[in-house]
Formats: structure tokens, C-alpha cells, sequence
């Protein structure tokens, strides 16, 4: 199983666009200057309220350096934290042309207090602009919105649809209700006049309800695990509510959350479509082909069968047009573009997954 | 093969690693016990930088909700995705049939044999009673 | 594509549920009463899982005249066991007793449903086995149970619904799985569930096609709890059957539990090989519902690659639900030893009860048989 790695030189290394890079704050504090003072005073005294039991902390801690690569912490701050390091470590080592940010943590996505959320959502947005965008000419922002507000949602989709600097829409998959319910169409009538796609990055904290069907996990191993899980009763629920009958324009970003699950759901879907479709007329069409046509996945973390030629199956199943790259700096399960693929891979088809598809789909020039 | 020079005995307290450059390439290099042990700075699973993982024993287990601790301190967890290697093999523990760290000898040569080597000349005086820490690398090191 | 030959054993198949009234005679009278009295008996505790009617509930000629999913003896052996040939047919035995959250009287009913098989359907059937079903709400109480049921040795595995309240590879419930290795019965782990929790890590969707799909997103998160738990390490005999789960999610689940696991072992040090290699030894599919799309034969052989075991699937009709028709139980593309593995073979090697209702009836007539 030692592959032999081939070295690739600078010249040689094509520019990439990397779908999932975490910005940190170095300290909560620095949200503060994008806060209101009634939400600053808020922040301090009662700070997020989310639906777990422990307070800034993850009920199922992670393993290696609370998630993250041991080689990415900066003097100051946690991993993600200091643009400098960013730059050297991976921007620049990694070739990246473009980088797709994702904000994850403290952005209200979670947040059971819905004006606070919405407060801290467009904390965020302001947040992602000063410190990364304007210093950085290669980040994009996403417009994180917290989708169980949908009017605000709108709203603040609305506020930033003018910026191109903010290439996407974040909402959290892990949902109060499954994210093809009517009750947040609002906010893809919004993507849509927006023209972004709504990007759906696996989260740590819930919306309410177990990871799984069955209750809750004991380990990482599983909760890891359960997030594959959720994008698949996101996809399922958002194909059979008719969602992309009723926005045929709407695109969907699938994001650390992997791809290898998605034939074998299609399969699934499209069989008993068959059997029961009367239960779903707004389902029109073969669930298989909403998904071909309105779904993107980005790579990481990639998976690894025995065979890599496995892998090549899936991706001929999948499509090379689907896939985005990605490597989830600075998180540990980082996919390192040099590496990540383990069987041989058409020139063609690694300029679609490492540029071309996320450059079309996020008008990237 | 090439030998070079890469470290004074002393330099590398027991239980640490340092990492150096070898004819381009990153090795780090491992004290254990006063055993030295040198690995490339590359780890074979997704090319993280393994030498820059926590050296610590292994857990073991015979059963669940049992945990145990090797005595002997001499596993490397790569700090992107925690990959496992003993030391002084290169061996994955996780899976020992298949992957294994890159590996190159190591050994305590005294001051009056060696060869000087750009590092020696530039940082450290020569100190003929001194011991030196030599690495041999082949010459077709191709990762 | 039909089965040529005879002699399958079919590992999932659903007999028509006894009403309340059927069972009255199995309860005892404390239970009599509150079933009668509290009009309980009105009630079939039908599974919102299966809705009679739902065109995935029966297939249109495997139903009552009346319409309800058929089922009865005489139905089972002209429709599920005659037609295929079949040498063993495991009733799986839906019954909605276990989602009462009264814990004495869901078990009171188990006790009468698993009688009532016992009785109604095993003695009057010689090709008939069954799964012993009990609650979960106690596991000292469903111990008690399942050693009173497999006293009789045509009960041949327990059975579970697959979205329950607590993931079963947690450690309360490890006195069933030692009572199971000892009794040599398997673990049968069936499509539906209580509805204690919503189907999905986001809720409850709007659809039953949707709660259909999301099984095997289900089965996945029970096959990972089992392992990540060290059920297979703790029980190193005990076989898990995953039945109406669909397989081909298994590659994925196969491989990101590889995966993870190498970068997290120290979580979870019990787990000594890899994930994969464990779900291999431990873990059965049945064959219906195959999520495959019809005549890719390609697909399918590429996904039974992918799993890399031949001896994980088992034959199913899944009688009365409507996953094919007319007799093309089995999809294109599979080879003649591949189907013989998943016809016979497997079923022998994983319920070893069977292996002893083989021996007995190829005793009386004079059948050749394999074992593995």
C-alpha cells in the first residue's frame, strides 16, 4: 500500500481552488467590533446557547489536537487563526487560486436564540470580509445565514447578493427539519435571485435531533461517520419535496461531508421512487437526475478503499463534473492535492475536480 | 550511499526529534533511550509531515473499555490524520501488513572518522572527542 | 432472473400479523383483561413503518382479497415458499409491540406473538423458522425471553428494528448478544423502527419514501455502533443480519470505517484489524430490496467487488413486500456460485440452528446436502 509518490515541481503543480478552508477567530473578542453593543453584551453574559450539554465545547472531543493538524498551529491564536501561516503553509505551498471560506463555529447556524443568530450571521459575513477577503485577493466568503430564521435569511442574502466577494450561501444540513421542507424555500427563492449556490458543510452541533436514527453515537469514530448520514436525508429530503422543480435554477454544494455514499443513494431513491412516487408528485422526475444535475460534492475526506481503482468506480458513477476539491484546511483529516488521488487520473479529469468546476460554478475569473 | 553528518549526539535529548535536511529531503531524527532512529519526514499515507507527530507509547486494549499503555515510549502519531508508526520499524501499527514509513540507518560515529559536511563546518566546531550523529542515505533516494 | 435450482433458504419473509384478538389466548389474564377492557383489542399494532395499503407494503397479488398484505399459512405456502422452491423460510415477524413505551405490556405481547408463531405457523409448517422478538425497553427481561423462546430450536434468531431508541451496540444491551453467542442465534436488525427518534440527523421528513430511504442510513449507523463498540470483539461467534437494508451503501460504510479508524484506533483500541475486515466476518445482508437499478448487472458485479465477500448476502423474497415480480427474485449478473453461496450456503453458515433442521430433514428424506 505505499504508493510511490511522484514529486511534483512548482512548475509542474497545476493551480488549484480549494473548496474548504476554516477561518478561525484568534479569540472570540474578535467578532466584538462587528457586534452591536446589546448582542456584545449579550455575547459576554450569556454567550451561545446551543443544543448540546457542554458549554464551548464539543460532546465528542476530537482526537488528534482537538480536530485539527498538529503542524498548523500559529504563535498566536488556534489553527486557521493567522492569515500569514495560511498563506505559507497552504495558499501559497498548495498552489491555491481560489479558496472557498467556510466559517463554522460561533456563526449562529446552531444558535437556538434567533436573534442573537442572526446577529452573529452577520457578524460573521462583516468578519470574513475585513480579515480575510480585503488582505487576501484569493478567499471567498460565504453568506452564512442561520436557516430556521428564514425571513432573516432573505434578508441578509439579500444584503450581500451585490459583493462578488461572497461567492455562496452556508446554511447547516443538520437542519430542525429535513432542508427540503417548504418552510425554507424562502431562502432558495433568495440563492436563486441571488444566483449563488447554497453550500451545506457538515456541523459538529445539532439542530435538535440525534445523529442518528437509532440515538446517539458513543465515539468520534461514529459521530465522524453520522455526518455522511445527514447529507444523505438532506439530499433525499430536498429531492423528493420537489424542491428543484420549484427552483430549477438552485445549486447545491455538498461540503466535507464526501461523495462515495451518493450512487448507492441515487440507486435507492430511484427504486422506490418507482414504487411509491404517487406519495411525491412534486418529485417529477428520476430523484437520480435532480441530483446529477443540482448537486456538487467537494473531495475531502476522500476515501480510501484497498483497491484505488475503487474509488475510480465510484467517481465514474458519481461524475468528474460533480467533484470540487478540497482539503478542510486546517482540520486533520486535511487532503493534501498532491496525494489525494491514488490511482492514475486523466489530465482532463483533474483540471475539472482541482479548478475547472468550482471556477464555473462560482463564476470565478 | 552517502553518509552526513546531521547532529551532535547531545543535540537530541531523549524522547525528542529533530528534524534536518539530507540531500534535500526532511528526516527527522529520534532519540529513544539513547537509540537513534531516523525516519523521512514524509508520512507514506498522505505525505503529512510525520516527524512532527507526538512520540508516545502505544494503546493497547484486550477489550472494550480496557485501556493500556505500552511501556516502551516509542510511537509516532502523525499530526494531520494520526496515523500510528513504531519508531525504530517504520511499521504502521494500525495495520502492519501495509504501510510502512520510509526508514534510513543511522549511527554514532566518533569526531576523528568523519567526513565534514556543510553542516558541521557552518554551525558547530569539530570536536574530535565529541560524537557525531551520521545519516546514510542512498544515493537513488527517490520518495 | 429465477432461481434454478431448489432448496433456498429464504431469510426474510413477513406471515400476516395475529390481531389482539388472536393473541388473547397466549396472554394471561391480567393481560386479557387490560387488552380487552382498554379496547386494545381493536388495534393490529401495525407499524407505521408499513402501511397496508403502501404499494411497498404487499405486492398487488400478495394481498387478502380484503386488500391487507396477505400472509397466512395457506397464502406463505402457495405464494412465498412453493414457488421458490424453498427448503427454510424465516418469519420475521413485524409486530408493533415494541413501540409501546410500556415496557410490561410490550413484552407481555412479544411473549404471545412469539407463541403464537410458534404455534400457528412452525407446527403446521415444517419448512418454517422463526426470529424471536422482544423489547428492548429491559435487557434483563429480553434475556429472560429470548432463553424461554429458543428452548425451541426452530427459533433461530432475535430480532430488532434498526431505528430504535439507543444504538444497539451500547453495552446494556451486551446480555442479549452473550445470551444470543451462547444459544447460537444470530441478531437480525430489520428495516423500520419505533419512531423514538426522528429517521434523520435533521428531523423527521414529510415522506414515507423518505423514512424508506433513510434506512440504510439506519443500518449504517448500527453496523458503526456495533463495531466501534467491540460487540465483534466481545462476541466473537455472534453474527449480525441486516434484513430489508438494501447493500449497496456497504462499500462506503466499509471504507470510511477503514479510514477513520486508522486515524482515531486510539479511541477505540479494542478494534484490532480493520473495520472492513470485521463487518466481513460478522455481518449478512438479505437480498431484498436489491438497490441496484434493474438489468445493470455491471453495477451490481462492480458493487459486490467493491464489498470484496461473497459470503455476506442471503437469499430473501421479503414476502409480502413488493421488491420484484413474479418469481425474478434475483437480480441479472449473478454467477451460478455466487448464488448458490447466497441461496444456501451463507444462510447455513450463519444461523447454525438450521444447520441442525437440515440434518433432521435430510434424515427423513434422504437429501444430499451442503454444509459448509
Amino acid at each position: 500500500m505505499n504508493v510511490p509518490f511522484r514529486e511534483v515541481t512548482a512548475s509542474s503543480r497545476l493551480a488549484i481552488v480549494d473548496c474548504d478552508i476554516h477561518p478561525a477567530f484568534r479569540t472570540p473578542k474578535d467578532l466584538l467590533p462587528f457586534l452591536p453593543e446589546r448582542w456584545r453584551d449579550h455575547m459576554a453574559t450569556f454567550g451561545e446557547h446551543l443544543r448540546h450539554g457542554l458549554s464551548g465545547q464539543l460532546p465528542y472531543p476530537r482526537m488528534t489536537a482537538a480536530g485539527m493538524r498538529g503542524d498548523a498551529f500559529p504563535e498566536e491564536g488556534p489553527p486557521g487563526s493567522d492569515l500569514a501561516l495560511m498563506r505559507s503553509q497552504h495558499l501559497d505551498a498548495n498552489g491555491v487560486e481560489f479558496g472557498m471560506l467556510m466559517p463554522l463555529s460561533r456563526s449562529g447556524l446552531e444558535e437556538r436564540n434567533l436573534d442573537y443568530a442572526a446577529a452573529v450571521s452577520h457578524a460573521v459575513n462583516d468578519w470574513q470580509l475585513e480579515t480575510w477577503i480585503k488582505p487576501e485577493p484569493r478567499l471567498r466568503a460565504g453568506i452564512v445565514v442561520p436557516q430556521e430564521d428564514a425571513a432573516f435569511a432573505v434578508k441578509e442574502i439579500e444584503r450581500r447578493a451585490d459583493n462578488p466577494a461572497f461567492v455562496q450561501i452556508l446554511i447547516s444540513p443538520r437542519s430542525s427539519d429535513p432542508l427540503g421542507h417548504r418552510r425554507y424555500w424562502p431562502i432558495y427563492a433568495a440563492a436563486e435571485r441571488a444566483n449563488r449556490p447554497i453550500a451545506l458543510h457538515v456541523q459538529g452541533y445539532s439542530g435538535g435531533h440525534a445523529s442518528t436514527a437509532s440515538g446517539w453515537p458513543t465515539y468520534y469514530l461514529q459521530e465522524h461517520y453520522a455526518m455522511t448520514g445527514n447529507l444523505q436525508g438532506t439530499v433525499t429530503s430536498m429531492v423528493f419535496e420537489g424542491v428543484f422543480e420549484r427552483f430549477p435554477e438552485l445549486r447545491v454544494v455538498l461540503v466535507e461531508g464526501g461523495f462515495a455514499w451518493a450512487p448507492a443513494l441515487c440507486w435507492r431513491m430511484d427504486k422506490h421512487w418507482e414504487r411509491l412516487r404517487k406519495e411525491t408528485p412534486r418529485a417529477k422526475r428520476r430523484p437520480s437526475e435532480y441530483v446529477r444535475e443540482h448537486f456538487w460534492f467537494t473531495t475531502q475526506p476522500i476515501e480510501e478503499p484497498d483497491d484505488p481503482q475503487h474509488l475510480a468506480d465510484i467517481i465514474e458513477w458519481v461524475g468528474w463534473e460533480r467533484l470540487m476539491f478540497s482539503t478542510d484546511y486546517p482540520h486533520w483529516d486535511f487532503d493534501d492535492p498532491q496525494h489525494v488521488f491514488k490511482f492514475k487520473v486523466a489530465d482532463e479529469n483533474k483540471a475539472l475536480v482541482f479548478r475547472d468546476n468550482a471556477k464555473a460554478l462560482y463564476g470565478l475569473q | 550511499m552517502s553518509r552526513q553528518v546531521v547532529a551532535r549526539a547531545g543535540d537530541i535529548a531523549p524522547g525528542t526529534c529533530k528534524i534536518v535536511s539530507v540531500r534535500g529531503r526532511e528526516i527527522g531524527i529520534f532519540n529513544l533511550d539513547g537509540e537513534y532512529f531516523a525516519l523521512a519526514n514524509r508520512c507514506p499515507h498522505a505525505g503529512g509531515p510525520l516527524c512532527r507527530g507526538r512520540i508516545g507509547p502505544l494503546v493497547l486494549s484486550d477489550g472494550p473499555g480496557r485501556y493500556h499503555l505500552t511501556r516502551e515510549q516509542k510511537f509516532l502519531r502523525c499530526p494531520w490524520h494520526g496515523w500510528e508508526y513504531d519508531i525504530r520499524s517504520g511499521q504502521s501499527w494500525c495495520d502492519p501488513k501495509s504501510v510502512r514509513a520510509r526508514q534510513f540507518q543511522v549511527t554514532v560515529e566518533t569526531g576523528a572518522s568523519l567526513v565534514k559536511g556543510p553542516y558541521v563546518a557552518e554551525t558547530f566546531p569539530v570536536l574530535v572527542e565529541e560524537d557525531y550523529l551520521v545519516v546514510e542515505v542512498t544515493a537513488s533516494a527517490a520518495s | 432472473m429465477k432461481l434454478t435450482f431448489r432448496g433456498a433458504i429464504d431469510c426474510d419473509l413477513h406471515p400476516a400479523m395475529p390481531g389482539a384478538p388472536a393473541l388473547l389466548p397466549y396472554l394471561d389474564e391480567y393481560w386479557r383483561n387490560q387488552i380487552v377492557d382498554r379496547h386494545i383489542d381493536k388495534y393490529s399494532f401495525v407499524l407505521t413503518s408499513y402501511p397496508p395499503n403502501s404499494p411497498l407494503s404487499a405486492r398487488p397479488d400478495w394481498r387478502f382479497p380484503t386488500g391487507a398484505p396477505g400472509g397466512d399459512l395457506d397464502m406463505i405456502r402457495r405464494q412465498a415458499l412453493d414457488p421458490f422452491g424453498t427448503r427454510f423460510a424465516i418469519c420475521n415477524t413485524l409486530h408493533g409491540a415494541v413501540a409501546l413505551f410500556n415496557e410490561d405490556m410490550a413484552a407481555a405481547l412479544c411473549r404471545a406473538v412469539n407463541d403464537w408463531v410458534a404455534k400457528e405457523l412452525l407446527d403446521r409448517e415444517p419448512r418454517l423458522r422463526a426470529s424471536i422478538v422482544v423489547p428492548l425497553h429491559n435487557p434483563e427481561a429480553a434475556v429472560a425471553e429470548i432463553e424461554r423462546v429458543a428452548a425451541d430450536r426452530r427459533f433461530v434468531q432475535v430480532l430488532f428494528f434498526v431505528m430504535g431508541e439507543i444504538l444497539l451496540g451500547r453495552r446494556i444491551f451486551w446480555p442479549i448478544y452473550a445470551a444470543a453467542e451462547k444459544l447460537e442465534l444470530a441478531i437480525g436488525i430489520h428495516a423500520g423502527g419505533t419512531y423514538h427518534h426522528a429517521p434523520t440527523a435533521a428531523g423527521w421528513p414529510s415522506h414515507r419514501v423518505e423514512d424508506y430511504v433513510a434506512q440504510s442510513a439506519a443500518f449504517e449507523g448500527q453496523v458503526l455502533s456495533l463495531l466501534s463498540e467491540g460487540v465483534f470483539q466481545k462476541f466473537s461467534r455472534l453474527k449480525i443480519v441486516l434484513i430489508e437494508s438494501g447493500l449497496t451503501w456497504l462499500p462506503h460504510l466499509m471504507w470510511r470505517a477503514n479510514k477513520t479508524w486508522r486515524g482515531v484506533r486510539p479511541e477505540v483500541p479494542w478494534i484490532d484489524r480493520p473495520p472492513a475486515d470485521v463487518i466481513r466476518e460478522h455481518v449478512r445482508v438479505t437480498l431484498q430490496p436489491v438497490d441496484v437499478p434493474a438489468g445493470e448487472a455491471q453495477i451490481l458485479a462492480r458493487t459486490l467487488e467493491h464489498i470484496g465477500s461473497d459470503r455476506m448476502l442471503l437469499f430473501s423474497t421479503d414476502y409480502p413486500h413488493w421488491h420484484f415480480d413474479g418469481e425474478d427474485v434475483l437480480p441479472d449478473g449473478l454467477s451460478q456460485e455466487t448464488i448458490r453461496l447466497l441461496a444456501i450456503d451463507n444462510a447455513l453458515d450463519t444461523f447454525p440452528r438450521l444447520r441442525e433442521g437440515a440434518q433432521m430433514s435430510d434424515n427423513a428424506a434422504g437429501h444430499e446436502e451442503s454444509v459448509r
